[in-house]
């Protein structure tokens, strides 16, 4: 019996167990991997794709997605770029600005998906395409240069921390603590969960849902804010495929495409830091730039092979057992009774 | 006496002009259980969804302890202290126990967005104390067995201050010993000023439980009166308007000796083991056992579905190639599974879909393209056959409008339309309704009398009786009694599914 409850406690905390594993494969392949300043720098380079994946896990926690998040990163950005370029407004105002645009583009995805009962799918992929319309109609195309303020933030530090990683940091934190400790946290869950039922137990389904999608827009924006704030400048292809990052890190990190199930802490973040370890190790290791998507590619296809393995693996675990005597309770699944998700 | 908790004075709805229910009174008091039942379709839904403010009535009053009580929205139900207990459980099972009895309500810290666990779990287990449930709060309600979450349910009720619970279909998914558990507490429920009602096709459930007995058919109220008034016969021949002295359909043909099915020494780690069983061309083999004795396991491996270690299972005299359940249906098997609204349909494709689901291929007609007319004919040859009760003629609607009677028909329907060699039936008559049940019986025996072979298994030991040839006993996933119709009993069939001799059994 306790092997099985071996087995079931390694399946539940695969996420953390892969992220050992490659970073023990880098570490042995490359020893300077294993430096801290080395570590510093894949979770400094993960904290954008973090943020935004921090908002993705609200949206796929209630069983939807968000497509345009990459997208909605550059409109952001370039909003407070050309504020600050054009009309030389402070970096504060620009700042706000475009966390406010995220919540706009936010809140237009939410109308659709909500009000007009569209799928999240479809809209937001048409808030992808016409988010980097509107962007590339602003700027005519054109990089946006941020003033010199802009990049000191994002080369700054507190302490001799970085401040991405700091921003990251918060981020992820206070977003655990809204999915685990608030009434809306939880109402997350049990809309994901089943919708219908939640309808019925008189929660505000409608509600829920939109502002799961407000979240995740904020979360793109910030995100995209950090990520400029090293750049300094805002090229026509920013935030391209960052949605694809965001969805792979919150899906490593447990995260279920069906909702219900993920964690941000540990959960996302792991799942974040794990795709930019396997980026940077490459680069470490001086793979061919051509073929290092590939390789990233097979790492998340193997990782989320493993995650449906172990779902399966667990379920099985999880079925009553025929042969013991009695019924209900002698042969129920030994998985052991943890405190629920968050 | 006090006065009722709920009456209803000649209630009615009615749909496109036909009454779904009409002119029904009833008088629910505190501390009383009542009984509702009636056949598919008698109108019982209707009835519980006027009352959970789904559906405004079109004639009649009620009134909750006196007052007028006009529900707009189940919200209002909710707050009138009335709460519903469906045969779908409303739980969130990535949620613990105590999160589900507060779902929305909650308590916070004051001033503060954060939840207060340790009030929310204090509260829970006083819930729990209240109802008898030692379970600790924080479980995982995906953790719990059906049993457990059906009492959840109820706690959640209980939390909400309900005075009236309505209870649909329970029992279904339960064991004897969690049913015998959930009685336990309407019974204390009741006990404690609970109104309850409660609606079951399992009769004896009925008599054991109720106080009242209120019997619906075709929407009107034909019966009723307190449960000593009743029996079990008594009760059936009001629901169905005629003394219905027979529960099964006569046999017209026996059993030939051409093995179909044959399987020899079947095992598999954990699941069953050395299972030999032939199965006859014309015979309905009834398998038999207490839930979780491996029966369905059986039916699983036996249709592919599941894999099997040592022993060889052979179909007319072929030895079945191994798991697959498209091999299976080439084969000539058909499965219809313990759950269809999961396993056995589309709820929301139309009735002929689900039909032609798996002949599908048959209906290309000249080239790769459905031939929608000999899809829609087919399925109503089969709709027919079945005597299928349908609101649509055309049979576009989807299965999700039908009652389970006739949603358990169109299952069949699917299997049937292939003339299987073999049928396998797993509690093909469960949550369905007598006249239903006959239906399906009918429906065993014509496909018996073309040769095929039958495996029927079930739960209710009076109705295998009734109906098999033979009566397989399975105890811990092992074989552990095998019985001929002429030495069918039923004292010696149980104490062989608890793994026992009938002379242990009389100890």
């Amino acid at each position: 019996m306790t092997t099985e409850r071996l087995a079931i406690l390694a399946l539940k905390n695969a996420p953390i167990l892969l992220f050992v594993a490659i970073f023990l494969i880098f570490g042995l392949m490359s020893e300077r991997f294993l430096e801290l300043q080395s570590f510093e720098n894949i979770v400094k380079q993960a904290s954008f794709v973090g943020i935004v994946a921090v908002g993705m896990t609200f949206v796929m926690l209630t069983g939807g997605i968000d497509l345009s998040v990459g997208t909605n990163m550059y409109l952001s950005a370039v909003v407070a770029g050309l504020l600050m370029q054009e009309l030389d407004l402070s970096p504060w105002i620009a700042f706000v600005a475009c966390l406010g645009t995220g919540l706009v583009f936010g809140a237009v995805n939410a109308f659709m998906i909500v009000r007009l009962g569209m799928v999240p799918f479809i809209v937001t992929l048409g808030m992808l395409v016409a988010g980097r319309g509107l962007g590339l109609l602003l700027t005519e195309s054109r990089g946006v240069i941020l003033p010199n303020d802009v990049l000191r933030f994002g080369a700054g530090d507190v302490l001799g921390i970085p401040n991405p990683i700091l921003v990251f940091l918060a981020v992820a934190i206070a977003a655990q603590v809204v999915l685990s400790r608030t009434r809306f946290g939880r109402h997350i869950y049990a809309v994901g969960f089943d919708a219908k039922a939640a309808k019925q137990a008189g929660i505000g389904v409608g509600r829920t849902l939109a502002s799961a999608y407000l979240v995740c827009g904020v979360c793109a924006a910030l995100g995209g804010f950090v990520s400029v704030s090293q750049l300094g400048i805002v090229n026509p292809g920013f935030g391209e495929f960052t949605e694809l990052y965001a969805i792979a890190a919150a899906v490593l990190g447990g995260a279920s495409l069906f909702g219900g199930v993920g964690s941000v802490l540990p959960g996302t973040v792991l799942g974040a830091l794990l795709i930019q370890m396997v980026q940077s190790g490459l680069i470490f290791l001086r793979i061919d730039v051509y073929v290092q998507p590939l390789i990233q590619a097979a790492i998340i296809f193997l990782a989320v092979t493993l995650d449906a393995v172990r779902n399966r693996r667990l379920a099985a675990l999880g079925k009553r057992k025929i042969r013991v005597e009695g019924e209900s309770k002698a042969e129920r699944p030994t998985v052991p009774r943890t405190r629920t998700t968050g | 006496m006090t006065a009722p908790a709920l009456e209803l004075d000649g209630l009615g709805k009615s749909f496109f002009g036909v009454w779904a229910v009409r002119g029904v009174d009833l008088d629910l008091h505190p501390g009383q259980i009542l009984c509702l039942v009636g056949e598919n379709g008698a109108g019982k839904t209707t009835l519980m969804n006027m009352l959970g403010g789904l559906l405004p009535p079109d004639e009649g009053a009620m009134r909750l302890g006196g007052r007028p009580y006009t529900p707009q929205r189940p919200a209002d139900a909710t707050e009138a202290g009335i709460a519903f207990i469906h045969q779908e459980l409303n739980l969130f099972g990535n949620l613990s126990i105590a999160e589900n009895i507060v779902v929305d309500r909650m308590p916070t810290y004051p001033g503060l967005p954060l939840v207060n666990r340790g009030r929310m779990r204090r509260e829970a287990r006083a819930i729990l104390d209240q109802i008898g449930l030692d379970l600790p709060p924080d479980t995982p309600v995906d953790a719990l067995a059906p049993g457990e979450k059906q009492l959840v349910e109820i706690a959640k009720a209980v939390a909400a201050h309900a005075r009236i619970i309505i209870l649909d279909e329970p029992t279904t998914s339960l064991t004897n010993r969690e049913t015998e558990v959930l009685f336990r507490l309407l019974r204390r429920l009741r006990a404690e000023g609970h109104a309850m009602i409660y609606i079951s096709h399992v009769l004896s459930h009925v008599m054991d439980l109720a106080d009242h007995i209120v019997v619906l058919r075709d929407g009107e109220r034909v019966g009723g009166g307190p449960v000593d008034a009743f029996t079990i016969p008594r009760m059936i021949s009001t629901m169905v308007g005629r003394a219905l002295d027979q529960l099964f359909p006569t046999r017209s043909h026996q059993p030939t000796d051409q093995p179909v099915l044959e399987v020899d020494g079947l095992s598999q780690p954990g699941v069953v083991k050395d299972i030999s069983l032939t199965l006859h061309r014309g015979e309905v083999l009834g398998i038999y056992g207490l839930m979780g004795a491996g029966r369905t396991e059986l039916a699983r491996i036996l249709f592919g579905l599941d894999p099997h270690g040592e022993g060889v299972i052979r179909i007319a005299g072929q030895a079945a190639a191994g798991t697959d359940a498209r091999g299976s249906i080439r084969a000539g098997m058909a499965f219809v599974t313990e759950d269809r609204r999961h396993e056995g349909l589309l709820m929301d494709s139309s009735v002929a879909e689900n039909m032609t689901l798996v002949s599908i291929g048959r209906f290309t007609g000249r080239g790769v393209l459905l031939d929608r007319r000999a899809i829609q004919d087919a399925a109503k040859t089969m709709a027919t056959q079945l005597s299928l009760r349908t609101g649509d003629p055309t049979l576009r609607q989807p299965v999700r409008s039908l009652s389970g009677g006739n949603q358990q028909k169109t299952v069949i329907g699917k299997w049937v339309l292939q003339a299987p060699e073999i049928l396998i039936m797993d509690e093909p008559t469960r949550g369905i309704d007598v006249g239903a049940k006959y239906e399906v019986f009918t429906i065993m025996n014509d496909l018996a009398a073309r040769g095929a072979g039958i495996l029927y298994i079930s739960s209710e030991l009076e109705e295998l009786m009734g109906v098999a040839d033979r009566i397989l006993v399975m105890h811990k996933g092992m074989i552990a009694g095998r019985f001929e119709r002429s030495d069918f009993d039923s004292r010696a069939i149980l104490a062989a599914a608890f793994g026992r001799t009938v002379q242990d059994a009389a100890e």
